[in-house]
């Protein structure tokens, strides 16, 4: 049980620019040899040396300033980008709750939507189909599924993109920033899931703006600042310290 | 990081990912399907006018030789030209998600080619108009000029959807490329009306073969192996290369979004 799930050791990221390019071929040609030195020199250093670790079964909290770096950490984890310089060690089967509607085709019907993200999240069809009736119940919007996602009001989009994964059998589980958008009710519906995940030994990562959700949820929290660590350690005190001296 | 994941899963991925392009394409509608076989068929008008009663080209059948060229070329020019965006249309999956992306590519491509078979019907409609029917030689041509085409617009649609990421306007460079290219492979025009010395260079555009073999199959109803082969070699190459250029920016994709 107290094994990590989750292991940084020094990881530092940077992100290689790619201005000169994404401006144009035509300068790129031109300008080839500056252009490639360029490409060489010219990265971001997005999270420097950061080491910590998360037990399996516990959550963690990431809170900290818009590009603090906090979304970077999530894809380190999910392993959709490489760290430069460190090591990440992940255990477990990964499922990460994806942006407000990303995953939806605004043609397709909610149904259509259910299965098409499933199988994008690593089920298979016969799996998401079993688990069909239990989605639509969960979303509450048995009502309008069969209409296409266009249709359906932000609200809506979140409460079935958090259904799907809340359907889902993770063993990291990666939240971004997203549950602050459906109603109260919805709200308490999520965060009630999201504790039966934990009851059931689920390792989370969260990131949120919402200190509310933080302390119910996660056990520990990083403040992360300046693409560094500003403080670890117990949820209650690290959510304290960065709500009273930010 | 790189994990193994089951051939049920990578079958569901395909035929999902390949519904979603169908729908969104026809709109779940008949009608859906109706107009996309709209766009080629004006175009087969306009070069009837222009080519055959304006220009008066010695080529019979001028409207059938058209569209046996041209519904195999599209299957090849709309797959590479919507790849370009494909995976920058799905940013956020990448970002987030561990599925193999180039399985995005291959469910455009199949929707492509599914649209491709579901317009051969109009195909053997022209062809009954000009007295003729399908032969045998379909049975066995098809398939196999098929797998060489779903080969070569794979290679090329990977390697576009891939490097586009890093160099945007790759977009707009494979427009005039297709475009181009479509004037260098003989759809509008046969072999035997262009000078000799232009042959050669017609042969080095890997679709100038695959072109020939599907009108050798809907004109002639034969199979001509050699175009086949030589097409095929072509897929083969085309298609590892393009895999290549994934492959090597596959890790990257995530950070150029
Ligand atoms: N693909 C990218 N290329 C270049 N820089 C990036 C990229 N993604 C994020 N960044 C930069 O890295 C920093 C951290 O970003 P991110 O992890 O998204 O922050 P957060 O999620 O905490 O708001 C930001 O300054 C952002 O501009
Ligand atoms: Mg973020």
């Amino acid at each position: 049980m107290s094994e990590a799930a989750i292991r940084f050791e020094g990881v530092s990221k940077y992100y290689p620019l790619y201005h000169h390019m994404v401006r144009g071929f035509k300068s790129f040609l031109f300008n080839m040899p500056s252009a490639i030195r360029e490409m060489r020199n010219s990265r971001f250093l997005a999270l420097e040396g950061l080491s910590f670790e998360v037990k399996a079964g516990q959550s963690m909290g990431i809170i900290g300033k818009n590009g603090a770096g906090k979304s970077t950490i999530l894809a380190l984890i999910a392993g959709v980008m490489r760290p430069t310089r460190g090591r990440v060690e992940v255990a477990g089967r990964i499922t990460s709750l994806l942006e407000l509607g990303s995953g939806f085709h605004p043609d397709l019907t909610g149904k259509e939507n259910i299965i098409l993200n499933g199988v994008l999240l690593g089920l298979t069809r016969r799996e998401v189909i079993k688990r069909m009736d239990g989605i639509i119940d969960f979303s509450g919007i048995e009502e309008s599924i069969d209409q296409p996602v266009r249709t359906y009001s932000t609200g809506m989009q979140a409460r079935l993109g958090f259904s799907i994964v809340a359907h889902m059998d993770p063993e990291i589980l990666l939240i971004d920033e997203i549950l602050s958008v459906g109603d109260i009710e919805f709200q308490g519906k999520c965060h009630r899931r999201i504790l039966e995940f934990k009851e059931k030994g689920v390792t989370m990562v969260f990131v949120s703006h919402s200190m509310g959700s933080v302390r119910m949820v996660c056990d520990s929290a990083m403040w992360l600042d300046e693409r560094t660590i500003r403080m670890i350690g117990e949820a209650e005190e690290v959510v304290s310290a960065y709500a009273g001296g930010a | 990081m790189i994990k193994k994941i089951p051939v049920e899963h990578i079958k569901d991925l395909l035929f999902e990912l390949t519904k979603k392009e169908l729908k969104v394409r026809y709109k779940n509608s008949y009608l859906g399907y109706l107009w996309s076989l709209l766009n080629p068929l004006a175009l087969s008008l306009v070069f009837y006018l222009a080519f055959k009663v304006i220009m008066k080209v010695a080529i019979e059948n001028y409207t059938l030789f058209i569209i046996a060229g041209l519904f195999p070329w599209q299957l090849f020019s709309n797959s590479v030209n919507a790849s370009a965006t494909c995976f920058i249309g799905n940013a956020s999956l990448i970002k987030k998600t561990t599925f193999p992306k180039e399985m995005l590519v291959y469910g455009l491509i199949s929707s492509e080619l599914i649209h491709f078979l579901l317009s051969i019907p109009v195909i053997v409609f022209f062809l009954i108009i000009y007295g003729k029917y399908p032969t045998p030689a379909w049975l066995l041509g098809l398939p196999l000029i098929i797998t060489a085409q779903f080969l070569m617009a794979a290679g090329f649609s990977l390697a576009v959807a891939s490097a586009n990421l890093f160099f945007r306007d790759l977009e707009r460079l494979v427009g005039i490329f297709t475009t181009l290219l479509f004037y260098l492979t003989p759809i509008i025009y046969s072999m035997d009306i262009i000078p000799k010395e232009y042959h050669r260079l017609i042969m080095m555009n890997p679709l100038s073969p695959l072109i020939l073999t599907y009108k050798g199959i809907f004109l002639e109803g034969v199979f001509d192996f050699r175009y086949f082969i030589y097409t095929f070699v072509w897929g083969v190459i085309v298609f590892f290369t393009g895999r290549a250029v994934y492959g090597k920016l596959n890790g990257q994709l995530a950070e150029a979004l």
